[in-house]
C-alpha cells in the first residue's frame, strides 16, 4: 500500500451547506406563497375553461376599416411617443451620467446625482404616468414626460457604470499631453464610451416602445387607451388586433435594433 | 534592398472610420432627426397643458403630504406582502418554464433550427406583450386576485429569462463539451456537467435581475385588478384620496430600494 | 491476422470539396507505447487523431478497434466506444468551475449512471481510485477539493491526464497536450505521458509540434505532410532529410 493512501482523504464532495440551506429555504417559500395566496390547481382548471371562452371571442381579430383607423393612430402615436422620449431621455442621460461617474465627478456631485438617478429608477412608467396625468392632462404628453424619467434612469445609471470602467490609462495619457478638461473629454472618455452608449440608447428606445403602448392605459396616450376601452367592452376581437399590431411592432423593432447595435460594435 | 516611396501626389489623411461606417452612421443620424422632428411636428400637444404644469404639480404634491400614515396597517401592509409573493412565485414560475425553452433556443446544444426558432419565438412573444397587459387577459380569464397577477408576472418574464439565459449558454466554451462527449458521457450529463457549471453565474445574474424588475412591476398590476398594492393605490387614486397616494407612493420606493440593495449584495458575492 | 489495436484504412477527410485534409491515410497502432504524430500546421494531424473518436467526423475509411468500425457508430454503440477511448488536450478542457476531483471523476460518466453522477454519488471504488490517479500525476492530495480554475496550466494538464486515465482506456489520444505550456513543463507532462503509458500498459498517440519531445519520448514516429504519412519508423531512423521533407524547408534545422 503506498504512502500517499495511508493518509486520510478528505472528503470529496464537501456539502456546501448554505447553498443546500437556501434551495431548501427556497422550496419551502414556494410552498408557502402558493399557499397564502390560494392559488389551488382547482382555480386554475376553471380558468382554463373560461380561457376557451375568452380565446373564442378573440378570433377572428376584428378588420374593420374604422377600427384600423383608431388602431393605426394608436400606434401611431405610440411610436411618436417612444421616439421623442427616448431623444430627450437620452440627451438628458448623458450629462447626468456623467455627473454620477464616480472617476470623473467629485465625490458630493456624483453621490447627488445617483440620488437622482435611484429615485428616477424606482418607480414604474406607469406609476409616474399617472402623476404626469395629474400635472399635464390626458395625452401624449404625460405619456412622454413619464418615459423621459424611466429612460434616464435607466440609460445615466448603465452610462455612469460604462464611464467607470473605463480605462483609466488612456485618460492619463492625454492628459499628460496637456489637454484641457473637454478635450480630455472628446478624446479620451466619449470614444470609449460612445459605442456603449449608443448600445443603450438604441435599447431604451426598444423599451420605450414597448412600455408606451401601455402607458394609454392610466391615460398618457398611444394605442394603450383604445386598447383598455375596447378590453372594458369586451370587444375581446378588436383587443386581439391590437395585440397583434403590439407584437409585430415590437418584433420589428427587435430585429432593427439588434442590426443597428452590430453596426456600432 | 529596393526602397520603396509612397507616390508624392497621395495626401496621407487619418478617418476614423471606413467609406462604409460613415455612411451608415450617417444614415442613422438622419434617420433619428427625421424621426424627431416628425413626432414634435404631428404629435398632439396642447399647450396650455404644458404651462398649466408647474401649478398642477404643485398643487399634487402638496395634496400628497403629509401621507395617511394610519392608512398603512388597513390596507397597505397585507397588500405589499402580497405584491412580494406575486413577484416571487411568479419570477420562479417564469424559470422553471424558461429554462427547458433556453436549451432548446441555444444553437450549440440543440441542433434542429425548427426548435431553436420556435423557442425564440415563444420568447419574442413573451417579451412583446407588457405585463400589464399580461394581467388584462389573465384577469379577463381567471378573475381579478393574486393568480393573475403571478401568471402576468411569469408570463412576462419567460421571454427575459430566455433570451438572456439562451445567449449565455450559447457563448459557454466548447472545449470542455468537447472533452465530455470524447469520454463517453450521456447528453443530459454534459448538460449537468459540462453546460450548467459554465452558465451557473450568468443564471443567478438574469434570475435576480428579472426577480428585481418584478417587484417593480408587481405594484403596478392591482391597477387593473391583478393583485397586490396596486388594488389599493387605484382606490385611491379614483377617490381621490392623494395623501394615501402619497403613503402607497413611498411605500413603494422603499420596498424597490430595499429589494435592489439584496440583490446587488448576492450578485456581488456569487459572481 | 491483424493483431493490432486500432486499424485505420484509407481514412479521408475532405471539409471542403475538392480540398481534402486526410489523403487516404491507413495505418496499424499497436496495444502498448507511445506513438508521436509530428508534421507542420494544418497538415491534418489533429483532424487524424479528432477521426478516431469521432469529435470529427471522416467523409470515408475505416477504424477498427474492438472489432468495430468506429466510423460507422452513432449513439449508444459511439458513447460506448468512446469510454474506453481517453483524450487529452491542448487548452486541457477541464471544467473550470467544478472541483478538481470532480473533473477527474468526470471520465466515468460514461460508465456511471446518470442519477449518481448528478447527485454526486459515485461508487466508493471510483472516488478512491481518483484520488490515487490525482496523487499519480503528480498532484498533492490538498487539490482534489480545489477549483479547476485555480490551478497552474501544467497543473491543469495533469488533471486531465488523470481524467482520461480515469476511463480505464484502452487508448489514450493526446491532441498537442504541451503547446500551451511552458518547455520545463512540457518535458514533465511528456514523461507522465510515456511513464503511465509503460506502466498501465496504455497505448497514447500524440499529437505534437515538438519533434525534439517527439523523438525523446515516442517509440515510434509517424511524420505527415499535406495529408499523407512520409514517414513511418522508429526516432532513431529519423533523418534531416525526412524532417526536410515533412516540414518543407531548411529554415527551422
Amino acid at each position: 500500500m503506498s504512502l500517499a493512501a495511508s493518509r486520510p482523504r478528505p472528503p470529496a464532495f464537501p456539502v456546501n451547506w448554505p447553498a443546500r440551506l437556501a434551495w431548501i429555504g427556497l422550496a419551502l417559500y414556494a410552498l408557502y406563497a402558493t399557499s397564502i395566496l390560494n392559488l389551488t390547481w382547482a382555480r386554475f382548471v376553471v380558468g382554463l375553461d373560461n380561457g376557451a371562452k375568452f380565446l373564442d371571442r378573440m378570433f377572428p381579430p376584428n378588420m374593420q376599416a374604422d377600427k384600423l383607423e383608431l388602431i393605426g393612430s394608436g400606434m401611431l402615436e405610440s411610436i411618436q411617443i417612444a421616439v421623442l422620449a427616448t431623444f430627450f431621455g437620452v440627451l438628458l442621460s448623458l450629462p447626468l451620467g456623467l455627473m454620477a461617474a464616480r472617476n470623473l465627478a467629485p465625490g458630493w456631485l456624483s453621490w447627488s446625482a445617483r440620488g437622482l438617478i435611484a429615485v428616477l429608477r424606482s418607480f414604474h412608467p406607469v406609476i409616474v404616468s399617472i402623476l404626469f396625468v395629474k400635472a399635464v392632462g390626458f395625452g401624449a404628453l404625460a405619456g412622454i414626460l413619464a418615459l423621459i424619467v424611466s429612460s434616464m434612469g435607466f440609460v445615466s445609471k448603465l452610462f455612469a457604470e460604462v464611464v467607470e470602467e473605463m480605462n483609466a490609462k488612456q485618460v492619463e495619457a492625454v492628459r499628460a499631453t496637456g489637454a484641457n478638461f473637454w478635450n480630455v473629454l472628446i478624446f479620451a472618455v466619449m470614444p470609449q464610451v460612445m459605442a456603449r452608449f449608443v448600445g443603450l440608447s438604441v435599447y431604451q428606445l426598444d423599451s420605450n416602445l414597448r412600455n408606451s403602448t401601455m402607458v394609454g392605459i392610466v391615460g398618457g396616450g398611444g394605442i394603450g387607451a383604445p386598447l383598455f376601452t375596447a378590453y372594458q367592452r369586451f370587444d375581446y376581437d378588436v383587443v386581439l388586433t391590437i395585440l397583434i399590431c403590439i407584437i409585430a411592432l415590437i418584433m420589428l423593432a427587435e430585429v432593427v435594433s439588434g442590426r443597428i447595435r452590430r453596426i456600432f460594435q | 534592398m529596393k526602397e520603396t516611396q509612397a507616390p508624392p501626389d497621395q495626401a496621407r489623411r487619418w478617418q476614423r472610420f471606413s467609406p462604409a461606417e460613415r455612411i451608415a452612421r450617417s444614415m442613422l443620424a438622419i434617420v433619428t432627426a427625421v424621426a424627431v422632428v416628425w413626432s414634435i411636428k404631428t404629435i398632439d400637444i396642447i399647450p396650455e397643458f404644458l404651462y398649466d404644469a408647474p401649478e398642477q404639480t404643485a398643487d399634487l404634491f402638496k395634496r400628497m403630504w403629509p401621507f395617511d400614515w394610519g392608512f398603512y396597517p388597513k390596507a397597505v401592509h397585507d397588500a405589499l406582502i402580497e405584491t412580494f409573493h406575486i413577484a416571487t412565485l411568479g419570477t420562479m414560475l417564469a424559470i422553471v418554464l424558461a429554462l427547458p425553452l433556453s436549451f432548446l433556443a441555444a444553437r450549440n446544444f440543440t441542433k434542429s433550427p425548427v426548435l431553436n426558432f420556435l423557442a425564440q419565438f415563444i420568447f419574442v412573444s413573451s417579451r412583446s406583450v407588457n405585463s400589464l397587459i399580461w394581467a388584462l387577459l389573465f384577469v379577463a380569464i381567471f378573475g381579478p386576485g393574486a393568480l393573475s397577477g403571478v401568471l402576468s408576472i411569469a408570463f412576462r418574464s419567460i421571454g427575459f429569462i430566455g433570451k438572456l439565459f439562451g445567449e449565455a449558454l450559447e457563448e459557454a466554451q466548447r472545449g470542455p463539451i468537447e472533452a465530455l462527449t470524447a469520454a463517453g458521457a450521456p447528453r443530459s450529463m454534459i448538460l449537468a456537467k459540462g453546460y450548467w457549471p459554465q452558465v451557473e453565474p450568468a443564471f443567478w445574474s438574469v434570475a435576480l435581475l428579472r426577480w428585481d424588475i418584478n417587484i417593480r412591476e408587481s405594484a403596478v398590476l392591482g391597477l387593473v385588478g391583478a393583485g397586490g398594492i396596486g388594488v389599493a393605490l387605484d382606490s385611491a387614486l379614483n377617490n381621490l384620496y392623494w395623501d394615501q397616494v402619497g403613503l402607497i407612493l413611498a411605500v413603494i420606493f422603499l420596498v424597490v430600494i430595499a429589494t435592489e440593495i439584496v440583490t446587488s449584495t448576492i450578485r456581488k458575492r456569487i459572481i | 491476422m491483424n493483431s493490432a489495436l486500432l486499424t485505420i484504412r484509407n481514412l479521408r477527410k475532405e471539409y471542403r470539396l475538392g480540398q481534402p485534409v486526410l489523403k487516404d491515410i491507413s495505418l496499424d497502432i499497436d496495444a502498448k507505447g507511445v506513438t508521436a504524430i509530428i508534421g507542420p500546421s494544418g497538415t491534418g494531424k489533429s483532424t487524424l487523431i479528432r477521426c478516431i473518436n469521432r469529435l470529427v467526423d471522416p467523409t470515408s475509411g475505416e477504424i477498427l478497434f474492438a472489432g468495430q468500425d468506429l466510423a460507422k457508430l452513432s449513439g449508444a454503440p459511439l458513447r460506448a466506444a468512446r469510454r474506453r477511448i481517453g483524450m487529452v488536450f491542448q487548452e486541457y478542457n477541464l471544467v473550470e468551475r467544478l472541483s478538481v476531483i470532480e473533473n477527474v471523476l468526470s471520465g466515468r460518466l460514461g460508465y456511471v449512471p446518470a442519477w449518481r453522477a448528478f447527485l454526486r454519488r459515485f461508487p466508493q471504488a471510483d472516488i478512491a481510485r481518483a484520488f490515487d490517479l490525482i496523487d499519480a500525476v503528480g498532484l498533492n492530495q490538498d487539490f482534489a477539493t480545489r477549483r479547476a480554475d485555480a490551478l497552474s496550466g501544467g497543473q491543469r494538464q495533469r488533471v486531465g491526464i488523470a481524467r482520461a486515465i480515469m476511463q480505464d482506456p484502452a487508448l489514450v489520444l493526446a491532441d498537442e497536450p504541451t503547446s500551451s505550456l511552458d518547455p520545463k513543463t512540457s518535458v514533465e507532462i511528456m514523461e507522465l505521458l510515456a511513464e503511465l503509458s509503460d506502466k498501465r500498459g496504455v497505448p497514447i498517440i500524440v499529437n505534437i509540434h515538438n519533434v525534439g519531445l517527439a523523438k525523446r519520448f515516442a517509440g515510434r514516429i509517424i511524420g505527415m505532410t499535406g495529408g499523407e504519412v512520409v514517414y513511418d519508423g522508429p526516432p532513431d531512423g529519423l533523418r534531416d532529410d525526412h524532417l526536410k521533407h515533412i516540414y518543407g524547408g531548411e529554415d527551422f534545422l
